[in-house]
């Protein structure tokens, strides 16, 4: 990957949560404008990962880039725009689904235009009669919907998604998995992807990154799914295909 | 009233006593203790008070106020150590109160400014302060715990701190003040308020009682919306490190 522009780069990154190391000397770059997948057990230290990337927690050692500037320099609203998260749980406001999409614009003193509004939701897919009701009401795949067009609303440039689709049903998460690819084909966003199914991660990736224990202990092309080269890995994906 | 008849109003002491022991309450040991302390507590106040409108000093009156401050400060303190700084913050919030209550009172001359005014209206002032301060922090440390993920939401989408926490601060602020508010739409209706009916027991005309009890009333207001709205305020931005990361880890050591 030496010759490939990186949206993100890690250099020694190390983090620690009440006494305990959580991740250990990370290096190592994602990709821009490509997708690359994040898989390992739990506890491996991949959401903790996300965190730093989205400036909701800071490394005690080693630095981060976006696009090249060190994280510190960034302002935290910022780089939060930046780079936007998606959460499995999907966390809603209290409140209409056009309160929760507008939400980021809010934010920044601003409104979202119904045009605006009406437009994410034919990106993702929902249905533009849904604006009114109320966001908790929603299913599952709606809601996960509803949660990446609002972060799609920053417009981020790299967007983190973690275990998205892990609580949906077979064809939500193949609707997801359609979305996603299309929004980084269509506007080159940077995607990371957390996800706990190595089919899934063939499938929507171009990169992998495989964590263990707070390390990233391969990564590499997608490939390296089907032919890992350390025996740690190769048991990961033996378990997890049994 | 004499110590004889105080001795005799011990009856009203010994009828719960009776009642905890016959059906076996358990409320015996605090009732004793609760009687002995509010005997000595409120003795030792009462001579203090006595020296202190006696010798007619404005020390006496600044050292009594420091006091009541100090006090309300240590009982509400325990409620907010996820906060902090909790307890000059607290500090700050009972001497903002009691300045501008009494700027208002002396500086319009709605009061003299004798010991035997400031006194008893600081205590009121600093003692409803103190309530209202556990009632907020109580809420807020409650606010957030129920709705961490919210307050993540708003920053991980690229709010500010003071956003990201502004409806649990709100709902907190509301729902500490909403009693007193509450209690000032029903009295007289159903029970005298404590001070009016001590004024009257003393022989004061009862509509110089209720003049007081409405300026009380009144006090009581300000001091409510100003403690929880001030102590918010301070509080707020120490759950928050200069990344605007929400330090979670305070509030969840929290009982």
């Amino acid at each position: 990957m030496d010759n490939i522009q990186e949206a993100i780069t890690l250099q020694n990154v190390s983090f620690s949560a009440n006494g305990t190391e959580i991740l250990h000397q990370l290096n190592g770059g994602f990709p821009a404008g490509n997708i690359s997948v994040l898989v390992g057990p739990s506890g491996a230290g991949k959401s903790t990962l996300f965190r730093l990337l989205n400036g909701m927690r800071s490394a005690d050692k080693g630095e981060i880039y976006i696009h090249g500037k060190n994280i510190a320099q960034f302002d935290p609203t910022d780089l939060r725009r930046t780079v936007g998260i998606a959460l499995q749980q999907a966390p809603m406001l209290q409140g209409t689904v056009w309160k929760n999409l507008s939400l980021p614009r809010k934010l920044q003193g601003k409104e979202l235009t119904k045009e605006e509004a009406q437009k994410l939701l034919r990106i993702v897919n929902l249905d533009e009669q849904l604006l009114d009701r109320k966001a908790k009401e929603l299913s599952g795949g709606q809601k996960q919907r509803l949660s990446i067009a609002r972060t799609l609303v920053n417009q981020p440039p790299i967007l983190l998604l973690d275990e998205i689709t892990s609580s949906l049903d077979q064809v939500s998460a193949h609707e997801i998995e359609k979305l996603i690819i299309h929004l980084n084909q269509a506007y080159q966003t940077t995607i990371i992807w957390i996800t706990h199914s190595l089919e899934q991660a063939r499938k929507v990736g171009d990169y992998a990154y495989v964590m263990m224990n707070g390390k990233i202990v391969e990564s590499g092309n997608i490939d390296l799914l089907t032919h890992p080269s350390s025996d740690s890995v190769k048991n990961f994906i033996k378990g997890d295909q049994s | 009233m004499s110590y004889f008849t105080l001795v005799l109003a011990l009856v009203f002491v010994l009828i719960p006593l009776i009642l905890s022991k016959s059906l076996k309450l358990g409320l015996e040991k605090d009732t004793i203790i609760a009687t002995v302390r509010s005997i000595i507590q409120l003795l030792a106040v009462g001579y203090i008070l006595k020296f202190v409108f006696a010798s007619d000093s404005y020390f006496y009156i600044g050292l009594m106020i420091v006091l009541m401050i100090a006090a309300a400060t240590q009982n509400a303190r325990k409620k907010g150590t996820s906060i902090k700084g909790i307890t000059m913050k607290l500090v700050i919030t009972f001497i903002f109160v009691e300045i501008l209550t009494q700027a208002i009172l002396l500086g319009l001359h709605i009061t003299p400014p004798t010991a035997q005014y400031i006194i008893p209206i600081s205590g009121m002032m600093i003692g409803n302060s103190m309530v209202l301060g556990i009632l907020f922090l109580n809420r807020f440390t409650a606010e957030l715990q129920a709705h961490e993920e919210e307050v993540e939401l708003i920053l991980t989408l690229g709010g500010t701190p003071k956003q990201a926490i502004h409806t649990q601060l709100i709902n907190s602020i509301k729902a500490s003040t909403i009693p007193t508010i509450e209690s000032q739409k029903t009295i007289g209706l159903v029970q005298l308020p404590g001070m009016m009916s001590g004024q009257i027991i003393a022989g004061a005309d009862p509509v110089q009682a209720v003049f007081f009890q409405l300026l009380v009333l009144f006090l009581l207001l300000t001091a409510a919306v100003t403690t929880s709205v001030l102590l918010g305020f301070l509080s707020y931005p120490t759950l928050f490190n200069e990344r605007m990361q929400f330090l979670n880890e305070r509030i969840k050591t929290e009982d």
